[in-house]
């Protein structure tokens, strides 16, 4: 066991920190509105252009062929700067892998790069109203026709999808087989003929929600991700990374801990939520610790499997109570709304307790994940 | 970065599983609860032989000169067994100790006897209000107003004092400080005895991932066995989200207490952040893992014959040792949020 970083981890760290702190905007509007995503995607492509959007990813992709630990350095600095919450996330970080594991190279050189670049930004569709927690009821069709497929359906609870250019999702191709194996995975540009979006607003106000309705939509063979009818494999790789390391690394949780402990030093409450706050810490502190055990796994050859259900519970319910927390430090000055002449930071707290609710329902509920750690980890009898 | 145990240590920890799986049955944990509390160990011939008991003393008394790292995983064993007998104490908390404080004459006179085993070792350290093995030790290292002592227990009264886990022997230390019981005193010696509770706190935190690992491996078998509604009740999602919790509870846990070994092991400044992380987060994950245990049971896990309190009553002992979840939650609280306050004592 050796827990020092590389000096050349170190160097990437130092310049990594020199880059986000002086480059990192200060103003960035919320990214729920037309303008406001706007502006974040302007953000993403001036870190691209510095090199930093995809560190991980090889270098013809627009990355800088980083290591998991690098990345997970990036992250870490990322946060600590402020930078916000990544719009591209369902792309660099549940499609990419996806595209890496089971794309094809004219795929990946056609679609990385300008997803690196937040040149074109990408929607997750495999929610519909019949399919929720049991994604394999997709009911959306695919129709095999010359040249490729025409699709029909409904997708639904998007994030960002009205703002975003593309979409990757599940449709069923073979009704007749069961039901994990009628899928397939399909990359629709969500301005083919036939496509409508329709946005809507979310719990904390923000316009990232959207239903996206598919009228005879042609997508062809190339973008078809995978094989044909092998569509649940595929986003089985994709659940890997949303649930766990790809999509939440420790650095936002350990960047939110220490704004906790920033204004609990402002508020200094009693001793109840004293020890809330250093459970909300400790919880961060553990799941880096996690991470960390996690990556070494990866880096010594190991598969990662149902182990990211793990994740996800302890990353969900961590984010939670740290702001709840946050939340009793505020007191009566918590239900401020961002904008509100005396929000503390911005409103930044209950926006985030807001958000942090979502964190138990996506990527596959909590209740999903604990089957999950039952069934494939504990070795218990399905239903 | 490698946060990951070297093959070595792995493979001890499978010879230290194998052994206590055929010298630790339920039934040696049974019959250590009936045992006079001055009796001989069992188990602990076999773990001398193999060097686990002197693993931590330095080569030149017989030991193995090993550190925190390479005690985790045997300690998880330890728990997973039920092991009746003193590791913390003995193995992860005196033996350093006295390699630390003790002058020459006083190593030479304990340390080899010490690692081969055939001299006990026990402690009392921070304000405990009882010695563990104390009968059936030589020798008692006590913590008195930050000097440390030794005593023979000839030399003092002992009075026992059962606990709820009949394997754990307790006992009342009635004793009189002189110049003649001190062995060290002074900034060195308070460091020494801070280092040597933080052992304790993290070896009994690697105790009790092992306890709660097996709490939940037992309960997973039961749950599969057991039918009831015409099906294994395991299938029943009711009983497998209170599984699940308490596995992600150890596993949040462990890493914890891999990380404290680390820091100990390398003498880290943060080291009691470090260990009282992992001494709050596997006693809760322990008691999570007992009440969870219990319920899945049933009644059949209320009876006293069946071997499932054996681990629920080591997982609620050593959760309120060495300092609490509590405890330590609010150490790690004063450092990182009150670093101007003073922790108090573990046992007040």
């Amino acid at each position: 066991m050796d827990l020092a970083f590389s000096p050349a981890e170190e160097a990437f760290r130092a310049e990594a920190r020199a880059w986000l702190r002086a480059h990192v905007p200060r103003d960035l509007p919320p990214s729920g509105s037309k303008d406001g995503f706007a502006a974040h995607v302007a953000w993403e492509q001036q870190l691209h252009a510095a090199g930093w959007s995809v560190v991980a990813w090889p270098k013809a992709y627009g990355g800088r062929d980083a290591s998991i630990v690098e990345w997970l350095i990036f992250e870490e600095e990322y946060y600590l700067a402020g930078a916000p919450p990544r719009v591209t996330q369902n792309g660099i970080f549940l499609l990419a892998p996806a595209l890496f594991e089971y794309g094809t190279d004219e795929q990946r050189a056609r679609i990385l790069p300008p997803m690196a670049a937040a040149e074109v930004l990408w929607a997750q569709g495999w929610s519909e109203p019949g399919a929720g927690s049991d994604l394999a009821a997709v009911s959306s069709t695919a129709v095999r026709v010359d040249g490729g497929w025409r699709l029909r359906g409904q997708k639904t609870w998007s994030t960002r999808a009205s703002f975003c250019h593309a979409m990757h999702g599940l449709f069923r191709t073979d009704p007749a087989a069961p039901r994990h194996k009628g899928l397939t995975y399909f990359l629709v540009p969500l301005d083919a003929p036939g496509v409508r979006v329709n946005g809507f607003r979310r719990l904390d106000g923000d316009e990232d929600f959207a239903e996206i309705f598919f009228d005879d939509v042609f997508v062809a063979d190339q973008d078809v991700l995978g094989p044909v009818n092998g569509g649940w494999k595929v986003a089985m790789a994709t659940t890997g990374s949303e649930r766990g390391l790809t999509l939440r690394s420790p650095g936002r949780f350990l960047a939110a801990a220490e704004r906790l402990v920033g204004l609990y030093r402002r508020t200094r409450p009693g001793p109840l939520l004293r020890d809330q706050v250093v459970r909300a810490w400790m919880d961060a502190h553990a799941y880096q610790l996690l991470t960390l055990q996690t990556v070494s796994r990866l880096i010594d050859g190991h598969a990662l499997g149902a182990e990211s259900s793990v994740s996800k519970l302890a990353w969900s319910e961590l984010d939670l109570r740290l702001h709840e927390t946050a939340l009793g430090l505020l007191g009566g000055h918590a239900e401020l709304a961002a904008g509100a002449p005396d929000a503390v930071d911005g409103g930044a707290w209950q926006k985030g307790f807001q958000f942090a609710l979502a964190g138990p329902i996506y990527a596959g509920t909590n209740e999903i994940q604990k089957n999950v750690v039952a069934e494939r980890l504990l070795g218990l009898p399905k239903e | 970065m490698r946060f990951a145990f070297t093959d070595e240590q792995l493979e001890l920890q499978r010879v230290v599983r194998d052994l206590l799986a055929r010298e630790c049955p339920p039934s040696r944990v049974r019959a250590a609860w009936d045992a006079p509390d001055a009796a001989p160990l069992t188990t602990w011939p076999h773990l001398a032989e193999l060097g686990v008991v002197g693993m931590t003393a330095p080569e030149r008394f017989g030991g193995l000169g090993l550190d925190e790292l390479d005690l985790a995983l045997i300690l998880e064993e330890a728990g997973r067994a039920a092991l009746p007998d003193p590791l913390v104490e003995h193995t992860a908390v005196a033996i350093p100790l006295v390699a630390e404080l003790g002058d020459d004459a006083f190593a030479d006179r304990w340390l080899g006897a010490a690692a081969a085993g055939r001299a006990i070792l026990t402690v009392g350290l921070a304000g405990a209000p009882f010695v563990l093995d104390a009968a059936r030790a030589r020798l008692l290292l006590l913590e008195h107003r930050g000097e440390l002592h030794a005593v023979e227990p000839g030399a003092v009264k002992l009075t026992a004092e059962p606990s709820i886990d009949g394997a754990r022997k307790l006992a009342r230390v009635d004793w009189h400080p002189s110049r003649a019981t001190c062995i060290a005193a002074g900034p060195g010696a308070r460091a020494a005895l801070a280092r040597a509770f933080d052992r304790g706190a993290f070896a009994s935190a690697a105790v009790l991932i092992g306890v709660a690992r097996r709490l939940i491996d037992m309960t997973v078998e039961y749950a599969t066995l057991r039918t009831q509604f015409g099906r294994a009740i395991g299938s029943f999602q009711a009983v497998k989200h209170l599984l699940a919790e308490a596995h992600v509870a150890v596993e949040l846990a462990r890493p914890c207490v891999h990380r404290a070994a680390y820091a100990l092991a390398r003498g880290e400044a943060d080291r009691a952040v470090h260990v009282s992380m992992a001494k709050a987060y596997a006693s809760e994950a322990a008691a999570l893992a007992a009440r969870t245990a219990l319920q899945c049971h049933g009644a059949i896990g209320y009876s006293f014959e069946y071997d499932l309190h054996l681990w629920m009553k080591r997982a609620w002992t050593v959760a309120a040792a060495w300092g609490d979840a509590s405890w330590h939650r609010d150490r790690v609280a004063t450092a990182i949020l009150d670093p101007d306050l003073q922790p108090g004592a573990p046992h007040a």
